[in-house]
């Protein structure tokens, strides 16, 4: 019997940069829109209908000396082909990994950043198989949120193992690639939900609006969470300078890329904003604060222990949306020849805005899929 | 439409709707049509490739108070 795989266990050898091969058996169109990455992961994809008759097809390219893991959509086809490739092909290190790419979707695996200077720390969330990342900042006794993603039980767990209250949920603008949790948790443990107010004129909600000159206080410490006005992918988007030393830059700034202006429909509108937050306000900030993004796209981006984060002044070097001195050409790079949109951008938009209540089910199966909030080359 | 055989699949997760599919359309003659009622969401796409790749044919594909039919011509 074929061994099962949580999604857990994967993303701790992802995270931990181990090789691992997988065997992809969903059919090829949602394989190419969206796999399993990580810097040592080697996968190949044979749709499972396509060795119903035997298993013969792949077995010459699977390894017979390693562990074989093996992913569908929700886990039922692949343990069906890793039971085949034991019993037929005398293979004996299959996994089946648990729950398939809509339980690896919905995985969040915490990533301590550092410790704050009055004490306290801050996590960050990498969700991957999605690229988003949202953190977690605690401090004497209280946390923050920033970004929090719908699996809202992971965070509570979070903070209940260290036995810290959650009061501030924050999120950096109105997101349009995944259906925020920061009103619904906010509602269940009585915090404060914060958003910007230029993306949430069209709310059906109240919430705290996030405003520059206005810091939120995390603990009775001074553990600062100050918000700097960063538009360009959303109207409102905002970034936060944590503890004077580590910068949240939403959707604005990415470690290989930047944002995509064009989420809301709006990318022509909103290129002079991105330009203003990237080419001026984010230069007169210390170049030594710590980028933490809301996304990641590739899985090179996954530092140490899974890590995504840069030195701001390192992206002024190296970033390539950072190095285009031409308006025109940077008007160019950041409206034309985008990569498709995310999976049902529009819905999650007016999730997110209240406008509309899907059901859980139908909530997993808006997210499913590649984030792709960032512009590439 | 007028089908030689009707496979139901309804409450079936994935793989089953599949598997079930071709041994019922192994029993057809070419050219005779497969009726098939499943509620797995991801039969639709699996279905679509599972199909050309065995060179039938996807006749037409309804969907309805959360039923997913489909027509499959054996080839």
């Amino acid at each position: 019997m074929p061994k099962e795989m949580t999604t857990s266990e994967l993303a701790k050898r992802i995270v931990n940069h181990e090789e691992i091969f997988i065997l992809d058996v969903r059919n090829t169109d949602e394989f190419d829109d969206w796999k399993i990455e990580g810097g040592k992961v080697e996968v190949i994809n044979e749709p499972y209908f396509n060795l119903l008759d035997g298993v013969d097809p792949i077995v010459d390219k699977l390894p017979k000396d390693k562990e074989i893991i093996v992913v569908c959509a929700k886990g039922g086809s692949s343990r069906m082909i890793a039971e085949m490739l034991e019993e037929e092909a005398g293979f004996t290190n299959m996994m089946n990994l648990e729950g398939g790419m809509k339980a690896w979707s919905e995985h969040l695996e915490p990533v301590k950043v550092g410790d704050l200077k009055d004490g306290g720390a801050l996590y960050e969330f990498v969700r991957l198989g999605k690229g988003c990342l949202s953190y977690f900042v605690e401090s004497n006794g209280d946390a923050a949120i920033i970004d929090t993603n719908r699996m809202i039980s992971i965070y509570e767990s979070f903070a209940a193992e260290r036995d810290v209250q959650i009061k501030h949920l924050i999120d950096t603008h109105l997101h349009a690639d995944h259906i925020s949790g920061g009103r619904e948790l906010a509602e269940k443990v009585g915090g404060t939900y914060y958003l910007p107010p230029k993306d949430a004129t069209e709310v059906t909600f109240d919430y705290t609006p996030v405003e520059e000159g206005r810091d939120i206080t995390v603990g009775n410490t001074t553990v600062k969470v100050q918000p700097i006005y960063s538009p360009g992918h959303t109207i409102g988007s905002t970034s936060f300078i944590i503890d004077d030393q580590y910068f949240l830059t939403g959707d604005i700034l990415f470690v290989e890329s930047i944002g995509r202006p064009d989420l809301a429909g709006k990318a022509e509108d909103w290129v002079a904003d991105l330009r203003n937050t990237l080419y001026n306000k984010y230069k007169e900030l210390s170049e030594d604060l710590l980028v933490l993004p809301a996304h990641y796209s590739f899985a090179k981006e996954l530092g140490e222990g899974g890590l995504v984060s840069a030195r701001l002044g390192h992206l002024y070097k190296v970033n390539s949306g950072l190095q285009v001195d031409d308006e025109g050409e940077f008007r160019k790079m950041v409206t034309e020849n985008l990569p498709p949109q995310p999976n049902a951008y529009e819905d999650i938009r007016k999730t997110n805005m209240g406008k509309i209540n899907p059901e859980n089910e139908e909530q997993r199966e808006m997210e499913i899929g590649p984030n792709r909030c960032a512009v590439h080359e | 439409m007028d089908a030689n055989k009707v496979l139901d699949a309804k409450g079936l997760a994935c793989p089953m709707p599949i598997v079930k599919t071709k041994k019922a359309i192994e029993e057809l003659n070419s050219g005779e049509i497969l009726e098939i009622h499943a509620t797995d969401k991801g039969a639709k796409s699996d279905l679509a490739a599972w199909v050309k790749s065995g060179n039938h044919e996807l006749i037409q594909d309804t969907e309805e108070d959360g039923v997913l039919k489909f027509w499959v011509k054996k080839g």
